[in-house]
């Protein structure tokens, strides 16, 4: 069940395009937002909202690297290997990254809790190396800042 | 921690137009942008001819912020004054080229500013609804452009009969979700319009066919901020801020081996080499410089003996590569060029959105080869192989992101040809001892 | 960016029409190419192409214009008719003034634009392609179904890039199976989004898409792993490549080890081109890739995949005859001889108007034609009718007037028709080819298409206007339309009259109309239609191959070949003189008189010729046991061989030769692509009993019948030539028939997609898909 403020939120979004559909990507990403992933339900749902077939929310989300239709842990750590990063050692930051959570490249943590990525390129070059978690920036990353993170995640 | 750190460099030799209201207190209000100039220019255009701001736009030289460069009033006047179909204004925001986060402070710190170009960039096509389409990994940033809408609009600058005009304009943000393809213009509006983000066959044009079927012109969020300060202080103070036809001042984004990495707003036209050394602070370590890539990840890499270049489009052009987005990307002695192609083949198939054949099927298989290559896996042709490959690519695929894979990849094929001979010659990376981070 | 002005060929999304308040997904929706389209009024374009100077018409792409210089380029991504995708990058050329190369597929020629197709650039240029696609392809050549007849392979051979330098290991996924009669192998799949398109804007069914991205991009079915669609097998025949494979064909044979024969579909009233491909006697596929016919390479579920009855091994192929209960095989001398014996003893007891006789909608014109002759000159008798599904006579009664003869529409001109109403009937099920032929026109010239209907059909995506009158009032609803006040449909008024209004502002209109309209509702809504200020011209709709031939062959008791009444002196004068013989002057009884008949025991003997009038008029168990003699002639088992006394095994339409005419009156010629031992065409059944039972006809081949058709039923006078090659030609019926006596005469099976009579209960195929089970009308 998707929540009422998602509705609302859905109606707002459908009314501000000349065509409906154009509000697919922005709807999946709200309803990712608060289910943990693009399922069924949301895209079943997104379809009815903006009049396509389902099949033609498929497609998008197939494109969108940001689009899950699996869950993702709750903290999704996003490290940027590209190259303003990799040149300031992002490489060494996502291998801290994978033996600190214990997990490799798209995988989750047993409890459910991190997963990680190697994402591109994340607009952050001039404070690289840097990850987002889930839509939070972290920059000019050391283990050490890692590790507090990860502390500080583990707290909430 | 959450949040930005301030990408901003700082440096005397800065001369700051679309940053200089960056340190303000709250400088993304409407309050604080109004006390500084704000929506001035917006009430001049308003009060011009629609013609006349894309002429004053025209002349002041500013050439599209986004990588391709083309001149802005140009790009406008190619909009069709008669059209059945309605006509659109969209701002690119989709930063994603690797090597440039120039377009996030301009939206963090001053939405207000872009606001009012977008704004002004519809009156002088005569459109009546804009669309802000940001990356989907700037969440943070549609709050802060949505709460500046909103602000404006409940400031009558925004919405119908803006300051009385009898000109409306409806604004609002749209959010990606991940893919580099999506800031090609065509590909956007494809996105926008809730597709695939496969490009378009062009012509024809974005400014003849594109949103909905209607003339659009696409621009930038670097070029749509320089519009208001265009508008108020004419075309001529914008041109002369810069080199011929390379009008005013342009971000750039500092980053890799660089001391001092940040978003610098210099001149057109300034000197790399003084850029490096005087702004950047030279390189980490007393390293020496081995190459540099111009203008993000798609431009040819310059090596240490072309930095000798003023950094305006035609200048970079002249020696084979681009100014492109600004990402100003430094390179050390010990950084193994190899490797760099690699990870940037990486990008490029990763992003490839596939839809024609020699980039889906030419990215991943230099991906694959020069990972190997560098791995230790290198045989006797790869080298040639792989410059072949990325010749075929070059020209003959449907949009430019072929060509932004192709591009660099030659020119690092060609300008460290000997790092690849000395991976075949050894069976690994001769760097791999070499390289510290500087993290 | 260049100042390109807009081009008003290109046919670009628009925001979904707010008119009539319909929800129009529409096919361009989620296409994001764009549609060439040429343009006939502007003056032609002359360029030049590899030193030829090619005139064409303006808005032809470079690739179409090459074509017919004689100058092939490669493509996979272009294909005629579907939107442009510039993707595979196959087709590009050098064209001079352009600073790199330019897709041919994409490129509008312009007034003396000079294209070379073949320089050193281009043709290293097609090479790298191949060696792209080559990167991940599988080899598997020797055992893909497409082997010798891809696209991909053909272009290989020509520009060599055989040799690969790609060292890396190839991607791969399992074969996917994608319904009973489509799978899909990623590996083989060059991405040219044929399937697509063609599921999308040829079908608008839309049950393909794409998934993920880059080199990982694949084809995606609708429903999870599973497609949910019409099952037409287009997507099959336009891959380019062997990534997607049908059901039916995969792994059975080489192409070069078949035979191939182009003939006609059984099995709606369309009469789409097939060419059926034999292998040992057995037909392995169909298909119409050499676009021979109307239909282009259009075939629906049952053209390409359900001609697997024929194969059946549940089909009759010896004669049955009843001895003490029990039918047993006997020989065909045994068989005809109890037969003519049997018939002639009750005629001389009971006279002929004891007799009768129900024809098909599926057999040939020739053998329509015999078995009213033999019915009414042998057997004497004009007790003579079949299962009619259109109400054809009152349509040719109604456009014989002076200059409306000729406004019997033809399947190609709905298809470039600008106004379309179609009234009753579903064609995406009862007419697949006019369905598509209608999206076609809506598609590639914003034809209006107009609907009335008692319930939503699929066609109604393209409907510009939907009235929906309640069941059963239909002929209100036309009278309405012709101006007359329907007080019955005082709700549908104003739509009616909004149609109306749309109508006469038409320049051109095609009618088209199912079983909903029969009777006087016909010269009623052609009395309204050649009114229109607009030429308007018509089609009736009727089920099965050969309905139309049934009607205009004259298997009606009131009606002698090419809709000559009975009652007319001059038209039974030249039908008896043809003969040599009488024709009972009285009009014999209908179909369901017959059965009446039957009840009450005045018809003592019926010959049924490929048909099952139980199943067809839901006859109760025992109705026909009253019989004293029923003879079947039939290709399966039935509920209405049952009861026969003599079951004779008849060939199937792949097995005979003769013609048929489709649903619009134009007649095509089916051609004998195979043997079935142990059977007998209808023709050769009725030669047998008409000389055994002392009349002499004289037809030694299937084409004398065909050149009497010709010489002696009026409207049939087409050039044999042109149908020996394969034309489809149409007939020009005229006549006054006489009025229709009872509604209940006329009525339309209602077969869906996946259902084809008795026929197609013996397709695997057809029952295999998951759609079968829907109900009818169901929607993809
Ligand atoms: C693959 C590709 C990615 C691009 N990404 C961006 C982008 O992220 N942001 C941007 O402003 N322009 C991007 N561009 C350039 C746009 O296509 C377009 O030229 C630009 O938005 C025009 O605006 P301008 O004239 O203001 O530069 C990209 C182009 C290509 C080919
Ligand atoms: S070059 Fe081709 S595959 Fe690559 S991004 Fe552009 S259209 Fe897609
Ligand atoms: S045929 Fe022209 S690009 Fe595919």
């Amino acid at each position: 069940m998707l929540s009422e403020a998602l509705h609302k939120k859905f109606d707002q979004l459908v009314s501000r395009y000349p065509l409906k559909r154009s509000a697919i990507v922005p709807l999946l990403l709200y309803a990712q937002d608060e289910v943990g992933c693009v399922s069924e339900e949301v895209i079943a749902e997104v379809a009815r909202r903006v009049d396509v077939r389902p099949i033609e929310v498929i497609e998008v989300i197939g494109y969108y690297s940001m689009l899950h239709r699996q869950p993702l842990g709750k903290y999704n750590f996003q490290v940027c290997t590209n190259i303003s990063c990799m040149l300031r050692g992002a490489d060494d930051i996502f291998d801290y990254c994978k033996t600190k959570l214990g997990i490799k490249h798209k995988q989750t943590t047993p409890d459910g809790r991190f997963s990680l990525e190697e994402v591109e390129c994340l607009g952050a070059c001039t404070g690289a190396p840097a990850m987002q978690v889930n839509y939070d920036f972290y920059e000019n990353l050391t283990p050490a800042k890692i590790d507090a993170v990860i502390d500080d995640l583990k707290k909430k | 921690m959450a949040g930005y750190n301030n990408p901003m460099g700082n440096s005397p030799l800065e001369v700051k137009v679309i940053s200089k209201r960056f340190g303000l207190p709250d400088s993304m209000s409407l309050k604080t942008y109004v006390q500084n100039e704000g929506y001035e220019a917006l009430k001049k255009a308003l009060s011009m001819k629609p013609d006349d701001v894309i002429n004053i736009v025209k002349n002041s030289g500013l050439r599209g912020r986004g990588g391709a460069g083309f001149n802005t009033g140009m790009k406008w006047s190619f909009v069709p004054k008669q059209s059945p179909k309605p006509k659109y204004v969209v701002c690119n925001a989709d930063e994603s080229e690797p090597g440039t986060c120039k377009d996030r402070p301009l939206m963090e710190y001053d939405p207000h500013q872009l606001i009012e170009g977008i704004i002004i960039a519809g009156y002088a096509i005569q459109s009546n609804q804009g669309f802000i389409y940001v990356r989907g990994e700037y969440r943070y940033l549609l709050d802060i452009i949505d709460r500046a809408l909103a602000e404006a609009q409940s400031g009558g600058y925004l919405g119908k009969n803006i300051l009385g005009s009898g000109f409306d304009f409806a604004l609002c943000t749209h959010t990606g979700a991940g893919a580099y393809e999506c800031g090609e213009e065509t590909a956007l509006l494809n996105s926008l319009e809730g597709l695939r983000g496969y490009p378009r066959i062009k012509p024809p044009f974005p400014a003849v066919v594109g949103l909905y079927g209607g003339p659009t012109v696409i621009n930038n969020v670097e070029t749509l901020s320089n519009v208001p300060h265009i508008i108020l202080k004419g075309a001529e103070w914008y041109a002369q801020l810069g080199s011929p036809k390379n009008g005013g001042t342009r971000l750039f984004c500092l980053s890799g081996h660089i001391n001092r990495p940040g978003v610098y707003e210099l001149p057109m036209g300034f000197p790399l080499r003084r850029m490096l050394e005087e702004i950047g602070g030279g390189i980490p370590g007393g390293k020496k410089l081995k190459a540099v890539i111009p203008g993000g990840s798609s431009c040819p890499v310059l090596t240490a003996s072309e930095i000798d270049v003023n950094m305006d489009y035609d200048s970079v052009a002249k020696i084979g590569s681009m100014l492109g987005s600004g990402g100003v990307v430094v390179m050390d002695e010990d950084t193994c060029m190899v490797n760099l192609m690699g990870r940037i083949m990486h990008f490029y198939a990763h992003e490839s959105c596939g839809w024609c054949i020699p980039c889906r099927e030419g990215t991943s298989w230099l991906n694959h080869m020069i990972e190997r290559f560098h791995g230790g896996g290198a045989l006797p042709d790869d080298a040639d192989t792989a410059l072949d490959v990325s010749y075929n690519i070059l020209g003959k695929t449907l949009c430019p992101l072929g060509d932004a894979a192709a591009m660099p990849a030659i020119s690092i094929l060609k300008k460290f040809r000997g790092e690849f001979d000395e991976h075949l010659k050894l069976g690994h990376c001769p760097f791999e001892k070499k390289a510290v981070s500087v993290a | 960016m260049n100042g390109q002005t807009h081009d008003p060929r290109f046919v670009i999304l628009d925001l979904p029409p707010k008119e009539e308040n319909l929800q129009v997904p529409g096919p361009y929706t989620r296409s994001p190419s764009l549609s060439p389209r040429v343009n006939p009024s502007a003056p032609p374009v002359t360029l030049t192409i590899d030193g030829q100077a090619v005139t064409v018409p303006a808005g032809t792409v470079v690739i179409e214009a090459a074509k017919q210089a004689g100058i092939e380029i490669p493509s996979y991504c272009y294909y005629p008719g579907l939107t442009l995708q510039g993707a595979c990058r196959m087709c590009l050329v050098t064209i001079e003034k352009m600073p790199k190369l330019q897709t041919a597929c994409t490129t509008i020629v312009a007034p003396g634009m000079v294209v070379h197709t073949e320089t050193e650039e281009a043709k290293n240029a097609r090479k790298a392609m191949l060696e792209f696609l080559l990167t991940n392809h599988p080899l598997d050549c020797p055992v893909c179904d497409k082997g010798g007849e891809c696209e991909l392979q053909d272009a290989v051979f020509r520009y060599g890039a055989a040799e690969t330098r790609f060292m890396e290991t190839k991607m791969h996924h399992d074969e996917r199976k994608f319904s009973s009669l489509v799978y899909y192998d990623w590996p083989r799949c060059i991405l040219c989004y044929r399937c697509v398109r063609v599921c999308d804007e040829g079908l608008d069914v839309n049950a393909y898409g794409i998934g993920f991205r880059g080199a990982h991009s694949e084809i995606i079915p609708n429903q999870g792993e599973k497609l949910e669609c019409e099952e037409c097998g287009m997507c099959i025949d336009v891959c380019p490549v062997g990534a997607l494979t049908s059901g039916t064909y995969r792994y059975k044979t080489r192409p070069w080890e078949m035979t191939y024969t182009g003939t006609v579909c059984n099995h709606c009233g369309d009469g789409c081109k097939t060419t059926l491909a034999i292998r040992n006697n057995k037909i392995i596929r169909a298909n119409n890739r050499d676009h021979s016919g109307f239909n282009g390479e259009f075939l629906c579920v049952k053209g390409r995949f359900g001609w697997d009855f024929v194969n059946s091994d549940q089909r009759l192929t010896a004669p049955l005859i009843r001895k003490n209960g029990h039918q047993e095989s006997s020989t065909w001398e045994e068989a005809l001889e109890l037969t003519v014996a049997r018939l002639q003893g009750l005629l001389r007891e009971h006279g002929p108007a004891s007799v009768a006789v129900i024809g098909s909608n599926r057999t040939t014109n020739e053998e329509n034609y015999l078995l009213g002759r033999f019915a009414r000159t042998v057997l004497g008798t004009n007790n003579l009718d079949h299962h009619r599904t259109a109400d054809f006579p009152s349509l040719v009664g109604a456009l014989t007037v002076p200059q409306a003869h000729d406004r019997h529409a033809t399947m190609e001109e709905i298809g470039e028709a600008h106004s379309i109403l179609v009234v009753g009937n579903d064609p995406t099920h009862q007419h697949p080819l006019i369905a598509y032929q209608i999206r076609h026109a809506a598609r590639n010239h914003d034809a209006r298409v107009y609907l009335l209907n008692d319930r939503e059909i699929k066609l109604l995506r393209q409907a510009k206007q939907f009235v929906r009158v309640p069941e059963g009032m239909g002929a209100d609803a036309i009278r309405a339309l012709a101006g007359t006040p329907a007080p019955r449909l005082a709700a549908n008024a104003n739509d009616l009259n909004a149609l109306r209004e749309k109508l006469q502002r038409e320049p051109e209109t095609v009618i088209i109309f199912g079983d909903e309209i029969k009777g006087k509702t016909v010269a009623d809504l052609v009395q309204w239609g050649l009114s229109l200020p607009g030429r308007t011209r018509f089609v009736a709709l009727g089920d099965y191959a050969n309905s139309r031939g049934a009607a205009d062959m004259g298997l009606l008791p009131d009606v002698l070949p090419g809709y000559r009444a009975l009652s007319d002196q001059s038209a039974r004068d030249r039908m008896e003189a043809t003969w040599g013989a009488k024709i009972p002057h009285l009009p014999g009884r209908d179909i369901r008189a017959i059965l009446k008949g039957i009840d009450s025991g005045e018809i003592k003997a019926l010959l049924v010729f490929g048909s099952n009038p139980v199943k067809t008029f839901k006859l109760a168990k025992g109705h026909l046991g009253k019989l004293a003699f029923l003879l079947v002639a039939e290709l399966f088992p039935t509920e209405t061989t049952e009861t026969a006394d003599v079951v004779l095994p008849a060939t199937s339409f792949a097995e005979k030769s003769g013609t048929v005419t489709n649903t619009c009156g134009q007649v095509q010629a089916l051609k004998k692509t195979m043997r079935k031992a142990g059977t007998r065409s209808d023709l050769e059944i009725l030669l047998a009993l008409a000389r055994m039972m002392g009349h002499a006809w004289g037809y030694r081949t299937t084409d004398d019948v065909l050149r009497e058709i010709i010489a002696r039923v009026p409207g049939y006078a087409v050039p044999l030539p042109s149908l020996l090659v394969g034309r489809a030609v149409a007939t020009q019926p005229t006549g006054a028939p006489p009025e229709l006596s009872s509604d209940d005469l006329i009525f339309s099976s209602r077969d869906s997609l996946f259902t084809s009579g008795t026929v197609g209960r013996f397709s695997w195929a057809l029952n295999s898909v998951d759609e079968a089970k829907r109900p009818y009308g169901h929607i993809f």
